[in-house]
């Protein structure tokens, strides 16, 4: 049981975090040069989300399982430690935190500045910058969704997580017409960065041959343990700086 | 650069970003682990590896932080 709502929660939470920074993208586009074009956008990177996931999906189930769990470890690993190394620099003062107003803000003073350009009836802009938005956005949600189901067997469940953040951002975002900046993104963050890190140790690890105590209860275990490690960084990088002062970091994108 | 190059890029940033050093060192530490899980079962070896990876990165990007702070205009439009 214990897997399977982690990886329901772990799904849920890593693709609301891409799906806020893409609705941000849309609705600063939306707002300032009309809805019709970024719809389009949207629907135009949705269907082609689909059709790369039907064209590469059933390749995953040829893969052997041992084989895709080194695979997939290795690279939640590589990606779940880069999401915990900024969430820890963020939390200790050194990097700026997300700020999806001034995000928007950007977003918005750019659209109104970018030319006209109508080609079949769109905005050309608008269309494009919601078109790669989504797409970008939603293919790291595709790769979070295939990472966390494909090696456990849930993907279905991986698929539910992300489904169910999508229907509470869309459904928040339509609601609110802003960005989501109440969000608090860096404690997601520093969350996922957590889950996808200790997912990624208990996958490789039973890729290379390793029977970890307990089972999959040591998921939990893992989990703590990194819990652990990046308080005790986040602790330590706050005596440094503390120390020695550091320049003021603008607010950052990513 | 090409659409396959902005692809291969776009991946190679999504997953690795701007430490490779942690890459490298994530595949040695399996590579290690499975060298030496065919003895026996070393099921402390990787986490204990991989929070020393986390170390050493978190490390080296506050001391690249401390040099040269980031410009928010050099920011990429979508990262993580």
């Amino acid at each position: 049981m214990t897997p399977q709502v982690l990886v329901v929660l772990g799904a849920a939470l890593a693709s609301g975090v891409e799906m806020v920074e893409a609705l941000t993208i849309v609705l600063a586009v939306g707002m300032t040069r009309g809805w019709r074009s970024a719809a389009i956008g949207v629907g135009a990177a949705f269907l082609t989300l689909a059709a790369l996931i039907a064209a590469l999906g059933p390749a995953l189930t040829e893969i052997p399982i041992e084989a895709l769990r080194v695979v997939v470890g290795a690279v939640l690993l590589t990606f779940g430690l880069q999401w915990l190394r900024k969430a820890i620099l963020r939390a200790a003062g050194v990097r700026a935190l997300h700020d999806e107003d001034k995000i928007f803000a950007r977003e918005v003073a750019e659209s109104r500045q970018a030319a006209h350009t109508t080609r079949a009836s769109l905005d050309w802009y608008s269309f494009t910058l919601a078109f790669k938005g989504v797409l970008l956005e939603g293919l790291e949600v595709v790769f979070i969704v295939v990472s966390f189901g494909s090696t456990g067997g849930h993907l279905g469940l991986a698929a539910a997580g992300a489904g169910g953040a999508l229907v509470v951002v869309a459904a928040v975002g339509a609601l609110v017409h802003r960005p989501l900046s109440r969000v608090p993104e860096n404690s997601l963050k520093f969350t996922v960065g957590i889950m996808l890190s200790a997912f990624g140790v208990f996958w490789g690890g039973e890729g290379v041959g390793l029977s970890w105590p307990g089972s999959d209860l040591a998921l939990l275990g893992l989990i703590g343990f990194f819990v652990a490690v990046s308080f005790a960084l986040v602790a330590d990088l706050r005596r440094r700086t503390a120390v020695v002062p550091t320049p003021t970091a603008p607010v950052t994108q990513d | 650069m090409g659409w396959l190059g902005r692809f291969a890029r776009f991946w190679y940033d999504f997953v690795v970003g701007d430490d490779w050093l942690a890459a490298v060192l994530v595949g040695v530490a399996l590579g290690a682990t499975a060298v030496l899980a065919d003895g026996y079962n070393p099921w402390w070896l990787l986490p204990v590896a991989v929070a020393v990876v986390l170390v050493i990165s978190v490390r080296r990007a506050a001391a690249a932080a401390t040099r040269h702070p980031p410009s928010s205009d050099t920011e990429p439009l979508i990262d993580l």
